[in-house]
């Protein structure tokens, strides 16, 4: 990547070093504070556009969604500029976390236990998976794959005037099918960032999370960041709450005797 | 749209569920047939479209034709389009049409447009704009198999051709028709004018040399509001561009009102899904838990549970 580029990047990181992101014993620092400026700059720009792009989507919707937005011709006319804003915003995003969503070997294998993963039936993340995993990888490429095409297909269809009225109705098909694509995977990111996987949540909001929220969902990334085996320090942990649990039992015997 | 108090509507764009009107009334449907032998390219229904609409007096382009601008105009409704054709023989011969809304059967802009109200189709035919609905996305422009639906950038609203609804529903004949001198324009109601049309067509079949003469009223849209009597009914394109057989594009038929539902619904039931995920699976959380105390668990807990 140019440097020029990295450069960029590194001096967004520097003017928002004034914003404060507190590690407490116990945690790590997942998300700098630009990186959750940038993601929700993204976040938001992409909710704005994803519902007045719906509004005009579905009858179904437009009568409750567009009022929202001060009526339907209001909508129309923010939804170019809410995706514009939303592009340039992804666009730092993407800057910022090319390293981090690199394709690895091990992304491959994530996707061969995608079932394990879905049905909980792992307790402990592969070792393997580092500071994202093959699904965030795979939104994220998602994101990148359908803001070209509604970038393209959107001035096709802002401006038929230049582009015609064929190319408007194709542009018309490729915007919707890429809007259902953000719209399952806005689904899925959002219930995992969530109820699915409690202490995500707040890597987004103060952009820390605990050692064991660590070791669970990203072995790879938390021995890259600590120097530590995650298996063996959940091995630790498990054996301190057991031994915490025992001692707790004999005090309480020992209380109960005492009476 | 004052017309609403007088004509019913069968058929409204963007709009969920039933439409209020349909069916309500009997009612006849209009028709405007327009007889391109006859007409003399006099423009009058040019100049009585601009008057009875109001419209200012908008410039042109002069491109070395009689026509009076390249075509049809957010503010200039009603255009006769001029094509020199050049007969088998070598004679020069006008081919004259007026070109303007065919208030098709099943409208493409109509289907195409996603604000609620924004298109009205009356019970008698008329398809009709209703600007204070339209929120200026242009789909109508790309719906339409004949280019008729105009933007105004500035005000970024669609016009065209209302078929003079305001003076339909009052009992009166659209102005185009009351300003042509030569009775190349009739108003009626469409079973009326298909057969003025078929008439004049077997007219000219038998008594003068247009073997091809014919009714141009396109079936693949379900026939329009506004028919044409053409000398070669075989060869509509030669009239500035008419298609034979007009088509909406398949996005604002099949994808629009069958595909793209129900994939709206697919992703949305995703929604469903993963809360019913958490149900049923619950959280993945951090390692080590606290113990696990008791656990319902598959088989042995449901046979235990009863």
């Amino acid at each position: 990547m140019p440097t020029k580029i990295v450069r960029m990047d590194e001096q967004m990181r520097a003017a928002a070093s004034n914003g404060r992101t507190v590690v407490y014993e116990g945690e790590l620092l997942r998300h700098g504070v630009y990186t959750r400026v940038v993601h929700w700059a993204v976040a938001l720009f992409f909710i704005f556009s994803l519902l007045t792009g719906f509004a005009i989507f579905s009858p179904w919707l437009y009568a409750w969604i567009a009022p929202v937005f001060g009526g339907g011709a209001l909508t129309r006319l923010l939804h170019p500029w809410f995706a514009l804003a939303f592009c340039a915003a992804f666009l730092l995003q993407m800057i910022n976390w090319l390293r981090p969503m690199r394709w690895s070997a091990s992304d491959h294998r994530w996707l061969r236990r995608i079932r394990e993963y879905a049905t909980n039936k792992e307790k402990l993340e592969s070792a393997d998976v580092g500071k994202f995993n093959a699904g965030q990888k795979l939104w994220f490429r998602a994101i990148a794959f359908s803001s070209i095409i509604f970038l393209i297909s959107g001035f096709a269809m802002w401006w038929p005037e230049i582009f015609g009225r064929t190319l408007m109705w194709i542009a018309y098909f490729f915007h919707d099918v890429a809007a259902l694509l953000v719209l399952g995977g806005f689904i899925i990111h959002f219930y995992e960032g969530t109820a699915q996987q409690p202490g995500t949540f707040r890597s987004m909001t103060r952009g820390t999370v605990t050692d064991a929220w660590a070791w669970t969902h990203h072995p790879a990334w938390y021995s890259e960041v600590t120097g530590r085996d995650p298996r063996e320090e959940h091995e630790r942990a498990a054996r301190r709450q057991q031994e915490r649990q025992r001692l707790i039992e004999e005090w309480e015997r020992e209380q109960d005797n005492r009476e | 749209m004052d017309t609403q108090r007088t004509l019913q509507i069968k058929a409204i764009s963007g709009h969920p569920g039933t439409v209020p009107g349909a069916g309500a009334q009997r009612e006849v449907e209009v028709c405007k047939l327009v007889d391109v032998t006859t007409c003399i390219g006099c423009k009058a229904c040019e100049v009585a479209c601009v008057e009875w609409n109001d419209h200012p007096f908008r410039e042109t382009v002069f491109d070395n034709t009689y026509q009076t601008m390249p075509d049809t105009e957010w503010n200039f409704f009603n255009l006769i389009k001029f094509n020199e054709h050049q007969r088998d023989d070598g004679s020069l011969m006008w081919l004259m049409r007026k070109d303007q809304c065919m208030h098709c059967e099943d409208p493409g802009c109509l289907r195409a447009c996603p604000a609620d109200g924004a298109i009205v189709q009356y019970t008698n035919g008329i398809v009709d704009f209703n600007q204070a609905n339209c929120i200026g996305c242009q789909y109508c422009v790309s719906g339409c198999p004949f280019n008729i639906p105009k933007f105004n950038t500035a005000t970024k609203k669609v016009h065209k051709c209302t078929l003079c609804s305001d003076r339909v529903g009052q009992g009166l004949e659209p102005a185009c028709i009351k300003a042509c001198p030569t009775g190349c324009l009739h108003f009626g109601t469409k079973a009326e004018m298909k057969g003025l049309a078929e008439n004049r067509a077997a007219q000219l079949r038998e008594h003068s040399e247009f073997a091809n003469a014919g009714v141009w009223d396109p079936q693949s849209i379900k026939g329009t509001h506004v028919i044409y009597v053409l000398h070669d009914v075989t060869k509509p394109e030669l009239y500035g561009g008419l298609p034979a057989n007009p088509q909406i594009p398949v996005v604002y038929t099949w994808w629009k009102y069958a595909l793209k539902p129900l994939s709206l619904l697919t992703v949305a039931l995703g929604a469903f899904a993963v809360f019913f995920h958490y149900i049923f699976y619950g959280p993945k959380r951090p390692q080590p838990e606290p113990p696990v105390v008791a656990e319902e668990n598959h088989a042995d807990q449901n046979r235990k549970n009863g």
